[in-house]
């Protein structure tokens, strides 16, 4: 009797394993609901970027549900996102993969914050064959691995500076120029020296400083002295937020004359606002600009949404929000194309987008990168006190003229 | 490219100034570490830490409009505080334990402070204006930062202040006694826990004015204490516990040393060859200690 009675729990128990597991395994469509899933960073060293991130997804989660949904087979749904917070660690963005993947049954899922965690996720999703939008991996590298489950909304790291090079070529008559460049020792910006080195390549121009800044520097005198002595035409600068208000601080106290200064991370450092004057004629690389005449028929144009998001979260939307709303929009018109759930049908969905969003047009590359948009160069100007990005280049899109060569410090007030 | 100082002398002279102002600043945080060193046997993890929240709180009287220059002055009496209260939370309980427990308890400290400062001031880099302006040598091809010749001569005048405190105060003597032999001056009346807590109180402040010139000489992130507490350790290495010249010396011996590597073996290599330099002294030490042993038997 005893043991029937261990047999019968052992039954028992087993069928209700099943029954979850069985369930779960349904989860990516719960009732009227998509589900998809995020590891993303709210604590940790990349929480700012990581809650413009996500309530970048959460911005469009609310506008395309608000108007009407995702169809798919003739009935509406929802979009719902399962967050995890990944607490700025890749080791534990991958384990929160895993765990959506695995425990909550999520088939689709959003990227992270970050090319680092961007790169421990896609492993995972790939082996689950899980398509994944992510909106904040530019590394280079995570296009060349061959992956196939991996949608980049954004353009991949090495292609942010390229055009400040060119631009400075263009100002040099077509001539070759000298460039000299510091650059953090990461993924991240080494991607973005690589594209400069192609650059230099294609047109000629000669690198004549090339540093390598450690993570653990916050000092860049010894570069800017070398920049210093040797006069180049273009300085380029590339250390996330870090680097770039080390880089404003230490060229205005050094007072380091250069023709054309060109960063990353401007915006995010909120370049203007903690450097003021000092910042001005710096030239930015951004993924996307409010100003930008790209329109939809859910946010209307990225002024609009600007607006909207300001309404909604209270601060002016950084491009790493406006880049994560744009990954929204990708899926519900992939879903819509695919006309199902099935994960693959979604992937093959997902390989034809071609569309424009108020944040660029997106069309996806062999690796999995949009290839449809232009990065864009902005360039900090100043009235007074007050100091503004504006779109200088691409000039199909410049609001602005670039302003060369930056004036001495001796000639600045 | 390489060796480009070799050719430019006036690079030598900048880069031998941008050491030493930089190298007087570590060696006042590696002057605390030495000193709670030597007292209390502890190795502090945190130090790093408490010289961001120093920072931290000489950037939020700067966004209240006050100028951040007076960070020097409240952000170590703030930081006195912390430090003392530091030692009553966790810091006696691990203070007559062996090393490796102290190293884990400030490390764990060191965790926390972090997830505290991201906390409240939030994830981004921060820097505070002081707009002290530029002075500048031999016809404008050597500039200093004024902000980095002010935070030099406060680590100076802070050190001194702190010299002249140790030899003549009731406590500074105290504390001195205690670093030489705890027993014997709780035999002679000296309250140790109180040598122990003020102790751990004024290497926080030192931190505290460290981090208000941090904020406006470098940047402020709250994860960027670590490199902070490692080359003070390392300075205290080099020099010993309980000689301010020795640290003094050490610490602009190390911002020298940095940034001509920086210019010999390249930028990448920077901090490589610090350490670098601390592993050869390390092992000249050894060589050095293992002698003397022979020589004694």
């Amino acid at each position: 009797m005893n043991k029937l009675a261990k047999l019968f729990v052992t039954f028992i128990s087993a069928i209700t394993l099943a029954l979850v597991s069985f369930t779960s395994s349904f989860a990516k469509v719960e009732g009227e609901y998509i589900v998809l899933g995020s590891a993303i960073s709210l604590t940790g060293k990349y929480s700012s970027n990581g809650v413009h991130t996500q309530n970048g997804y959460n911005m469009a989660v609310d506008r395309i549900n608000k108007m009407g949904g995702v169809e798919v087979q003739g009935k509406k749904y929802k979009f719902e996102i399962i967050y995890y917070d990944d607490e700025s660690n890749p080791k534990r963005a991958a384990q929160l993969a895993e765990r959506l993947i695995k425990q909550d049954g999520v088939h689709y899922m959003l990227g992270p914050y970050s090319s680092g965690l961007t790169k421990a996720i896609a492993p995972v999703t790939e082996k689950y064959k899980i398509p994944m939008v992510e909106a904040n991996g530019a590394s280079r590298s995570l296009f060349t691995k061959g992956y196939k489950y991996l949608f980049a909304v954004l353009s991949p790291a090495n292609q942010y500076l390229e055009v400040a090079i060119d631009l400075a070529v263009e100002k040099n008559g077509g001539k070759g120029v000298k460039i000299a460049q510091a650059f953090e020792q990461d993924a991240f910006s080494q991607d973005v020296r690589l594209g400069i080195l192609d650059a230099a390549k294609r047109t000629g121009s000669e690198i004549i400083i090339d540093d390598k800044l450690p993570k653990e520097l916050n000092d860049m005198a010894a570069t800017l002295a070398k920049v210093k002595a040797v006069k180049p035409d273009v300085l380029v600068v590339s250390g996330h937020t870090k680097g770039a208000l080390t880089a404003i601080r230490q060229i205005s106290e050094m007072k380091v004359d250069v023709p054309m200064l060109a960063m990353t991370h401007c915006d995010a450092a909120k370049l203007s606002k903690q450097h003021g004057k000092k910042s001005e004629f710096a030239l930015c690389a951004s993924q996307w600009h409010k100003n930008l005449s790209y329109k939809d028929k859910f946010f209307g144009s990225g002024k609009k949404y600007a607006k909207d998001f300001q309404k909604e979260f209270g601060y002016d939307p950084p491009y790493q929000s406006a880049e994560s709303s744009a990954a929204l929009l990708v899926f519900k018109d992939a879903f819509e194309r695919a006309n199902s759930f099935d994960r693959d049908a979604v992937r093959d969905a997902l390989v034809d987008t071609e569309m424009q969003t108020f944040y660029g047009n997106i069309k996806f590359g062999p690796g999995g990168q949009n290839v449809a948009k232009p990065m864009i160069l902005f360039q900090v100007r100043c009235k007074g006190d007050d100091c503004e990005n504006r779109v200088v280049a691409p000039t199909k899109w410049a609001s602005d003229k670039f302003y060369h060569p930056i004036p001495k410090w001796s000639e600045r007030s | 490219m390489d060796f480009l100082i070799f050719k430019a002398p006036m690079l030598m002279v900048q880069a031998s100034l941008d050491g030493i102002l930089l190298g007087i600043l570590f060696a006042l945080i590696a002057y605390g570490m030495a000193l709670q060193w030597g007292v209390m046997n502890i190795i502090n993890i945190a130090q790093g830490d408490l010289v961001i929240l120093g920072g931290y709180i000489a950037y939020t009287i700067y966004l209240w409009g006050i100028h951040p220059a007076w960070g020097v002055i409240i952000s170590p009496i703030i930081m006195f505080f912390v430090g003392w209260g530091l030692y009553k939370l966790v810091i006696n309980k691990v203070v007559d334990r062996d090393l490796f427990i102290s190293i884990l308890a400030t490390f764990g400290i060191a965790i926390v402070f972090q997830q505290l400062m991201n906390f409240i001031f939030g994830a981004d880099v921060v820097v505070a204006q002081s707009e002290y302006g530029t002075t500048m040598l031999f016809d404008n091809s050597v500039t200093l930062p004024n902000s980095k010749i002010f935070s030099a001569f406060i680590s100076v005048l802070y050190a001194f202040a702190l010299v002249i405190y140790m030899k003549k105060s009731r406590l500074g003597r105290a504390i001195r006694a205690t670093a030489q032999n705890a027993r014997a001056a709780k035999i002679l009346g000296v309250d140790t826990e109180k040598v122990y807590a003020a102790t751990f109180g004024i290497n926080a402040a030192l931190c505290g004015i460290a981090g208000a010139l941090i904020s406006i000489t470098l940047t402020l992130h709250p994860y960027v204490g670590l490199p902070y507490t490692v080359r003070s350790f390392m300075i205290v290495i080099v020099a010993g516990l309980g000689n301010l010249p020795a640290v003094a010396v050490s610490g602009m011996g190390l911002g020298l040393f940095e940034e001509f590597a920086d210019y010999i073996l390249g930028t990448e290599f920077r901090i490589g060859a610090v350490f670098l330099l601390l592993v050869l002294i390390l092992v000249y030490r050894r060589f050095k200690l293992s002698k003397k042993r022979e020589y004694l038997k």
